[in-house]
């Protein structure tokens, strides 16, 4: 029953909307949609669990949450809790320090340190102040590439978890370019970026070949290819053409100068034309989407693959295309880090972009703009992480927690409405089941 | 109350609403023990709905159903099982995976210590079930490599497990041959013997006749006559399908010119590989519209997918202005100058989330003047946009709403602008009014005509025979996957219940039609 | 009405499908047989030894030297002549599968073979020991796949479950230094995981890929910033926790071979072993079980009897979590004692294709579970001994093998007709 030709006919249900949210125009202008005053739209927008309420609300949440977690593993809170009913107002007190105390280090380290703006008046460094948003924009970058690549193959209805193989792929032959070949000052850091896109799309198109071809499922494919390509870095970077000389651990040789990504503003601060390139594809992707023939087959397929088909396209053409892209990007994202941070290849240079990729997508609802937000957002989060830790030794997975738990409280619109008893008007930007089906 | 014996079912006054349409409307039907009652109608006739009310699935606005003369209420299939209603649906409520005997135990299952299933005892029940009503099965063979016939013979075991006094049996005969249609049809008596009721629903004459003690024909939600199993083809059909025309198209008579579609001997399968057109042939000219009639599921479907390579074709040859295309991507058909207005309007015509100006160039958005290359025209696409709009009066609040807003009218009148407001050779329609209030019927019918004046070929399937009336200037019906008969619009319409029926034509409206086979065109008279 | 003339058409159909399957998996079983003659036979130098007792073993067991080169070459040329008859002999099913099976246990062997050829013994028994321990906690994370995806709910957090298992296990055991009670925590976290997935999943109707993943990250992350808050700080306390001891079988654990294998191990492995009877019988031979694959195959038809498909979804979720955390537990107290950050690597993903692989069977499921298992203790072993291989290439085995098995190469698996979708009262 099994082999008949029939049913190589990928049996499609409708193509369900990826997390994007149903809402294309919001409020524009002063006078907000329908030309109601901006007030009362607004004040609907909160009532009805609109989806950017709906994040912020998300957002706030899980800050809190995150706040009660910090608090309540400071031995400092604890021990005050410990004498809640003699001293309720200290117990109460100290819980909030730690929270709060956590949460202003974030800021200093993501935002902007009051203390380096004071300092600045005094002859100090200018540098130093926007240190944090340097920061911020650097650990963005991969994760707006990351996240554009989840979001792409998204929009066309699939799933791509295979962001970190792609990275894998892309950082591993823009890093080769980087320290093995020699080339010229700018025409270095292009060939390298290419290569690290390629890289990347290479990876992403045996998904979409092989979904296209026989319908594997791209989440399995994805993920194993991911434990492919990080055995396969493990294997190169033993090997002497790879290797840096005389380290017994593996780590490649850096990357030239020459292909290193120029830093944006000086070299104190961090943030480099990796930003701008992210940006760019950021762009590109939006146009790609809006503007182009590929971008309204892309979509086409994703939201209603039987129309698409009826209409003349070939979903599978489109899968392979669209894993090419999403694959590039997250090779972009893997030059991006090669480039412009690390500038050498090691075991682990995929960190956790894999993921983010996800996390930062759903939270971007799939679209350019909002990812770019989501992953300045994130990139805000992992920079004031790194120097809350420094400051208050609270350890920086607390921003991992903060991220999972935005982007359930994203994904459950409703939950958000149960918790704050918004009106369910509209489904805000809620993700719809799909399964395994394509 | 006599479970798996004998009862008296009475539905008096049923009314069902959806929506603003009346599904079902003060409907009277009595079944008495031991009695095999059919229940006659066309698509649409409010049938179904009536037995998923009696079945528990959805609850009556009004109206009440009595057993043995005392009321019940049903709130769910359960209720209903355990009051001695048993329903055999359409689409078998079967698990493919799981063997027969685990089918029919599914719920009731019997059970050794430690919730163990003993499956010898199901076994048992199953072949005991089997051989006491003549309904062969195994207990033992998995439901998805059993033919249709078996697996409803496994519905019917799995209702009598559970006592039925009252079967319910909705289309059941659609999926059958007739050889399995006169098992079925032993199996029904051997039933009525054991003092139970069986409803029998159909759109079929013939099995009517031949099985039915009883009759009640629906229409439109009526109940429109309770004809004795003895009257004649005739007179079920003109009860079936009305007499009166009601729709009337304005059209100058048609000037046919070359063959455009030439169809022969094709051959489709279903997606799970049954034969859905047997050998189909059939021209249609420049300049006439040619309706295929006939009841959902006799192949209308598959062949107009088949013409837009939308299902492969297993055999025969689709010729359109004379190039062989059988095997043509859909993209390539739609470019050589086809038109379609799929079926299912929500799920293959239209993307929901995408707005008015995008679903009008959901097929064309690639050609000039919407792109050069790769990259989109989107002021075109919003200027040719807005002029559609205008031209055919579609009503949204701007070109930018999401189509899934429109009503269904609208939505329609979104794919016809589309699809007839380009250069067409060839325009298939399935279904092209379904859903629809009259202006848009209207709106829809004007513009296919004009398609046709202006020299396509207009191929369209429709289960509404006013429709079919209306607009076809020639009528071929299909049934069974194969093409019964081509004849005039003027042919009467109880001979074109007839033949949809699968009954045979006799007298008046026999010259010019042609049964069964291959069809070509009759010598223009 | 004919019907003849047109079913032809229809198996005429079906039987191409059939003979490009069958060149395309014979012509990699030729292509397996060239490997073994012409690679792995000539580049074999010397002898291959595999020894098969444990020191301390009761009965000992003699070694077993193969001339690697004559004995790769012999079976490469007997898998190319059954590769040849696979693809042109129109084999039914289980004849087809016992001359795959054989081919690549001959691969295997000669593999085998070749890379230990003139290098020291390869310790068989501690091969297949390790492989057994190695694939407890997928195992056990396969079979929680399983239960869910029976019933229809995709389990992608099986990683996240694992991980919060070994947690929890290793806190409890720890500070209460308290086995049994370490052990019932850690299946107690891995239902706790199981309870958001059912309720993200089943009640706000998330798409339960996207769940289990953003899941497997809230695991992580929670649990790594506990153990940097808590666990590191506290470590004498929170962190330190007792092993279970490997207990022997009296008498089965001496057979040869394969009593030290199966029979003399903690007790995790004999759960195990519980387990899989428990959810294979319970599966395939109880109401219960014929209830929960109905749901998972039509929900429609098991609503319209009567059973309840949510609450089944919901009960079967959280067995799943509990059988997962207790494969979680071992990570920690079966195996190394304390807690490290992210410590399950990525074994609730091969779980995961372990069950995919094994076609949603619980058999199937240990089977392929056990085969991962033995491609990881394989590579670890084969570094050792310095075979030629380098283990990175080893490692990816599973992986790969799964791409292969997904894409239909080995037959389209059957997953659960509902799986994934919210079932939603029509």
């Amino acid at each position: 029953m099994s082999e008949t030709i029939l049913e190589g006919q990928v049996a499609e249900g409708e193509g369900v909307p990826p997390p994007s949210s149903g809402e294309q125009g919001d409020g524009s202008g002063p006078e907000g949609p329908q030309g109601r005053p901006v007030h009362l739209a607004l004040l609907d927008a909160v009532l009805q669990g609109n989806s950017v309420t709906v994040t912020i609300l998300a957002i706030f949440t899980a800050m809190v949450v995150g706040g009660l977690l910090i608090s309540f593993t400071d031995t400092t809170v604890l021990h005050a809790w410990s004498h809640l009913f003699s001293a309720p107002g200290n117990a109460f007190a100290q819980a909030w320090d730690a929270a709060a105390g956590a949460y202003s280090a974030m800021f200093e380290g993501a935002i902007v340190n009051p203390h380096t703006v004071a300092a600045a008046f005094h002859g100090g460094s200018i540098a130093a102040v926007f240190n944090p948003l340097s920061e911020t924009a650097t650990r963005a970058t991969p994760l707006i590439l990351a996240g554009l690549s989840f979001g792409v193959a998204s929009r066309a209805g699939l799933f791509n978890i295979g962001a970190a193989g792609q990275f894998i792929g892309g950082a591993m032959i823009a890093g080769w370019i980087g320290f093995a070949v020699h080339l010229p000052i700018v025409l270095h850091i292009v060939v390298a970026v290419i290569g690290g896109f390629a890289g990347g799309a290479f990876v992403g198109w045996i998904v979409g070949f092989l979904k296209a071809r026989t319908g594997a499922h791209e989440v399995i494919v994805t993920i194993m290819l991911n434990y492919v390509m990080e055995f396969l870095i493990l294997y190169l970077l033993g090997l002497t053409v790879f290797r840096q000389h005389g380290r017994p651990d593996p780590i490649s040789p850096p990357v030239a100068s020459n292909a290193v990504l120029p830093h944006l503003f000086g070299s104190t601060l961090r943030v480099n034309v990796g930003f701008l390139i992210a940006l760019a594809a950021a762009g590109a992707v939006w146009w790609l989407l809006e503007r182009t023939t590929v971008g309204f087959q892309l979509r086409t397929v994703g939201l209603n693959a039987k129309a698409a088909r009826s209409a003349g396209m070939s979903p599978e053409r489109t899968w392979i295309i669209v894993m090419l892209i999403a694959g590039g990007l997250a090779g972009l994202a893997g030059s991006a880090v090669v480039q412009g941070t690390d500038f050498v290849l090691t075991p682990q240079i995929y960190g956790n972009y894999g993921f983010d990729a996800i996390t930062v997508a759903l939270l971007g609802r799939a679209k350019p703009g909002g990812t770019v937000l989501a992953a300045l957002l994130f990139g805000a989060l992992y920079a004031g992480g790194t120097q809350m830790q420094a400051q208050t030794q609270i350890p920086v997975d607390i921003v991992t927690v903060l991220q999972s738990l935005i982007v359930l409280f994203v994904a459950a619109p409703p939950l958000m409405r149960e918790i704050f008893r918004l009106r369910a008007t509209r489904a805000a930007g809620q993700t719809e089941a799909r399964g395994w089906s394509a | 109350m006599a479970k798996g014996g004998a009862l008296q079912l009475e539905l008096r006054g049923i009314t069902k609403r959806f929506d603003g349409l009346v599904a079902n409307d003060a409907i009277d039907l009595t079944v008495a023990d031991g009695e095999i009652h059919g229940l006659l109608g066309e698509n649409g006739a409010g049938k179904t709905t009536l037995m998923n009310v009696l079945y528990g699935l959805i609850q009556p606005d009004e109206g009440e159903i009595l057993i043995d003369d005392k009321p019940v209420r049903f709130r769910t299939p359960k209720e209903a099982i355990n009051a001695g209603i048993g329903m055999v649906h359409q689409h078998f409520m079967l698990v493919p995976v799981f063997t027969v005997a685990e089918n029919v135990v599914l719920g009731v299952e019997p059970t050794r210590p430690l919730g163990l299933l003993d499956r010898r005892r199901a076994r048992r029940e199953v072949l005991d079930l089997s051989k006491r009503y003549g309904l062969a099965v195994d207990p033992d063979a998995y439901v998805e490599h059993l033919p249709v016939g078996i697996q409803q013979r496994v519905e019917i075991v799995k209702a009598l497990l559970r006592e039925a006094s009252v079967l319910i049996l909705d289309e059941p005969t659609a999926v059958l041959t007739p050889s399995e249609t006169e098992e079925l049809f032993r199996i029904m008596r051997d039933l009525k013997e054991s003092g139970r009721s069986i409803i029998f629903i159909s759109h079929k004459l013939k099995e009517m006749q031949a099985i039915a003690d009883r009759i009640t024909v629906l229409r439109r939600g009526r109940v429109v006559g309770s004809p004795p199993p003895s009257a004649s083809d005739a007179e079920l059909a003109s009860l079936m399908v009305g007499r009166e025309v009601e729709l009337v198209v304005h059209k100058e008579p048609a000037k046919p010119g070359d063959v455009v579609l030439d169809i022969e001997d094709l051959i489709v399968l279903s997606a799970d590989g049954m034969v859905a057109v047997n050998e189909v042939s059939l021209q249609v000219r420049a300049g006439e519209i040619v309706g295929i009639a006939g009841v959902q599921g006799n192949g209308q479907t598959e062949l107009s997918k088949a013409l837009l390579g939308l299902l492969p074709v297993g055999g025969g040859t689709i010729r359109i202005g004379g190039e062989d295309l059988t095997h043509t991507h859909t993209r390539d058909l739609l470019e050589s100058g086809v038109s379609y207005v799929p079926e299912d309007r929500q799920e293959d015509g239209l993307v929901e989330r995408f707005s008015v100006a995008e679903n009008l160039v959901l097929d064309i958005f690639h050609r000039p003047p919407f792109a050069s290359g790769i990259t989109l025209h989107v002021d075109q696409i919003r200027e040719s946009a807005k002029a559609r709009v205008a031209e055919y009066d579609i009503r949204t609040p701007s070109i930018d709403t999401p189509a899934r807003t429109l009503s269904g009218g609208n939505q329609q009148k979104v794919i016809i602008a589309r699809e007839l407001g380009r250069e067409t050779r060839l325009v298939v329609a399935n279904q092209p009014t379904r859903g629809l209030d009259v202006g848009s019927i209207e709106f829809v019918h004007r513009r296919l005509v004009e398609a046709r004046d202006a020299g396509a070929a207009v191929l369209f399937v429709s289960t509404e025979l006013d429709e079919i009336y209306a607009l076809s200037d020639r009528i071929a019906v299909m049934y069974e996957g194969r093409i019964v008969g081509i004849v005039p619009p003027t042919v009467p319409i109880q001979e074109l219940g007839l033949l949809m029926a699968g009954g045979a034509l006799s007298g008046e409206g026999a010259a010019g039609a042609d049964l069964a086979g291959t069809n070509k065109e009759p010598e223009p008279a | 009405m004919e019907r003849v003339s047109v079913s032809t058409a229809v198996i005429a159909v079906r039987r191409t499908v059939s003979l490009e399957r069958r060149v395309v998996l014979g012509s990699l079983l030729v292509v397996l047989g060239l490997l073994d003659a012409l690679v792995f036979g000539p580049f074999s130098h010397g002898d291959a030894v595999f020894t098969f007792t444990l020191t301390g073993a009761k009965v000992s067991v003699p070694n077993l030297t193969l001339a690697a080169g004559p004995v790769s070459e012999g079976l490469g040329a007997g898998t190319v002549v059954l590769g040849l008859v696979y693809t042109g002999l129109n084999l039914s099913k289980i004849p087809r599968r016992l001359v795959a099976g054989a081919c690549l246990f001959a691969f295997v062997v000669a593999f085998l073979c070749w890379s230990d050829a003139g290098r020291i013994s390869l310790p068989f028994v501690a091969l297949l020991a390790t492989t057994m321990t190695s694939s407890i906690p997928l195992i056990l994370g396969a079979l929680s796949g399983c239960l869910c995806e029976r019933s229809a709910v995709i389990n992608v957090a099986i990683e996240g479950q694992l991980l919060f298992g070994a947690f929890g296990a290793a806190i409890v055991a720890s500070a209460f230094g308290n086995l049994w009670l370490g052990l019932l925590f850690g299946a107690l976290c891995g239902g706790l995981i199981a309870l958001l997935l059912g309720l993200f999943a089943l009640r706000y109707r998330v798409d339960q890929i996207i769940l289990g993943i953003v899941l497997n990250v809230f695991a992580a992350g929670l649990t790594g910033y506990l153990y940097d808050a808590a666990l590191v700080p506290y470590q004498n306390r929170l962190n330190s926790p007792a092993t279970f001891n490997p207990i022997k079988l009296p008498l089965l654990g001496d057979i040869p071979i394969l009593g030290p294998v199966l029979f003399d191990s903690t007790i995790f492995l004999y759960i195990t072993y519980v387990i899989i009877a428990l959810v294979q019988i319970g599966l395939f031979s109880t109401r219960w079980g014929l209830r929960v694959r109905a749901v998972g195959e039509h929900p429609e038809a098991a609503d319209t009897v009567g059973i309840n498909v949510i609450a089944t979804r919901w009960r079967n979720v959280i067995l799943g979590g509990l059988c997962a955390g207790i494969g979680g537990a071992y990570l920690t107290i079966g195996s190394v004692g304390s807690f490290g950050k992210g410590m399950s690597s990525g074994q609730g993903f091969i779980a995961l294709a372990a069950m995919i692989f094994g076609r949603w069977t619980p058999l199937g499921a240990v089977g392929a579970a056990l085969l991962f298992g033995f491609s990881t203790a394989l590579a670890n072993i084969l570094g050792t001994i310095g075979a030629p291989i380098p283990s990175d290439i080893l490692l990816m085995l599973p992986y790969v093998a799964t791409i292969v098995a997904v894409s239909g190469l080995v037959g389209r698996g059957r997953m659960p007709k509902a799986d994934g979708q919210p079932y939603v009262k029509a």
